[in-house]
């Protein structure tokens, strides 16, 4: 595999996990708890359709045969798209998981994004140090509901740790990294995810502790596959809701 | 071409930003660079937020802007370095703040990073000055701005974000 194939994949990941999150996000449009809470879960899917298509943008231009950010993101069926399996889990109009999965993955994103600020690319270190100051937001926003269910009722606490128990299952996967990874951090391009995990979990436990959330341990069975192509039976929901319309209509303009 | 980049930028200051027209797309900080290359003009522009609806219409309304004067031009978009309020002078602050948004203040620790502790205040309402307000949400109308509630003048504002 070459660098600019290796560098194809990782923006790619990059943005589906960005564009399938915001899809789920954006599904609490007009439905949220509260008229703030509707705006800020608006907010922050919009924040990740514009890192979404920035990523997409690169990755078309990394690959060169032409492809748009609509291509990418409108053309590609379940078996190519890469993101990680927690982004894809339905929330059911729980608002429990929808700020726990929002913030498990935030939290590795404002990571990543703080390595690849440092990034030899110039794109994906521009494309970072734009992204990491939304995603700061993402973290403190849903970190506080997290502290605040988890510390709140008896039937808020259920519900959130609930939550932390249902999506525990996905997070080692977040981890997962196989040859592009390899590739890339080799040349200071990407980041070796494995670098990230204390403080990742350092994090994750600070608000879990505030929130008396109790932190599943990790023996129990953890999914693996998104970074490969292997999903969820919930992506292709996903994808025929979202990709309808241009496949339906080749000819739409927005 | 008859214009110096100067004159150009003179020209873009008259483009209001489509969603806090009281201050122009110059002052937001998105114009970055003015280029003049064989009667084309490039223009770098850099999204405030990466989502930001209204940079497309920026984009056109900077291309139309120039057109009417006969120019044509090409408008990229950077993203580094990534815009920061900081880049906004005392007098875009204070046009916001005659215009009902409380201004940035300068970014600060705070701001970067997701588990400091938050002043969850504005520095002043920009309707009566109190500094006895809260932040009432993160998010406001546009990626931009937050919201407020002054607890002296009993009126809700926005605070444009430090970003």
């Amino acid at each position: 595999m070459t660098t600019d194939q290796a560098k194809f994949i990782y923006c790619l990941r990059i943005a589906d996990n960005a564009n399938i999150l915001a899809h789920r996000l954006s599904a609490w449009c007009g439905h949220g708890p509260i008229l703030e809470e509707d705006i800020a879960m608006s907010n922050m899917s919009l924040d990740l359709i514009g890192q979404a298509r920035g990523f997409y943008t690169y990755a078309g231009e990394v690959e060169g045969i032409n492809r748009t950010e609509d291509d990418l993101a409108y053309l590609r069926d379940e078996r190519d798209y890469y993101n990680r399996l927690l982004v894809e889990q339905p929330d059911a109009g729980d608002f429990g998981v929808a700020m726990m999965r929002s913030f498990l993955y935030s939290t590795l994103s404002y990571l990543q994004f703080r390595a690849l600020i440092n990034s030899k690319d110039e794109t994906i270190s521009g494309l970072a140090a734009k992204s990491i100051k939304e995603v700061t937001y993402h973290v403190r926003h849903t970190s506080e509901w997290i502290i605040r269910l988890g510390d709140g009722t008896d039937f808020s606490h259920q519900k959130i740790q609930d939550a932390t128990d249902e999506l525990w299952s996905y997070t080692d996967e977040l981890f997962e990294q196989d040859e592009v990874d390899s590739i890339l951090s080799n040349e200071n391009i990407g980041v070796d995810l494995s670098s990230l995990r204390d403080e990742w979990d350092n994090m994750i436990n600070e608000i879990f502790t505030k929130a008396k959330i109790n932190r599943p341990t990790s023996n129990g069975f953890q999914a693996k596959g998104g970074i490969r192509g292997l999903h969820s039976e919930h992506l292709g929901f996903i994808l025929a809701e979202m990709q309808f319309l241009p496949r339906a209509y080749p000819d739409a303009k927005w | 071409m008859n214009l110096s980049t100067d004159q150009i930028r003179n020209l873009l200051c008259e483009i209001p930003d489509p969603e806090v027209p009281a201050i122009s797309v110059v002052d937001l900080g998105v114009v970055r660079e003015i280029r003049i290359l064989n009667n084309i003009v490039e223009v770098d522009i850099t999204p405030t937020y990466s989502g930001c609806p209204a940079l497309k219409t920026m984009e056109e309304q900077i291309k139309k802007k120039l057109l009417d004067h006969g120019i044509q031009s090409q408008i990229k978009t950077v993203f580094k370095p990534a815009w920061t309020t900081d880049w906004m002078s005392d007098e875009t602050k204070q046009k916001l703040k005659d215009y009902g948004i409380a201004p940035p203040q300068k970014l600060s620790f705070e701001h970067l990073h997701p588990f400091a502790v938050q002043d969850k205040k504005a520095p002043g309402c920009p309707f009566c000055n109190s500094d006895n307000n809260r932040l009432t949400s993160q998010f406001g109308s546009t990626a931009c701005k937050a919201l407020y509630f002054c607890d002296n003048c009993h009126q809700p504002f926005e605070h444009f974000k430090c970003h």
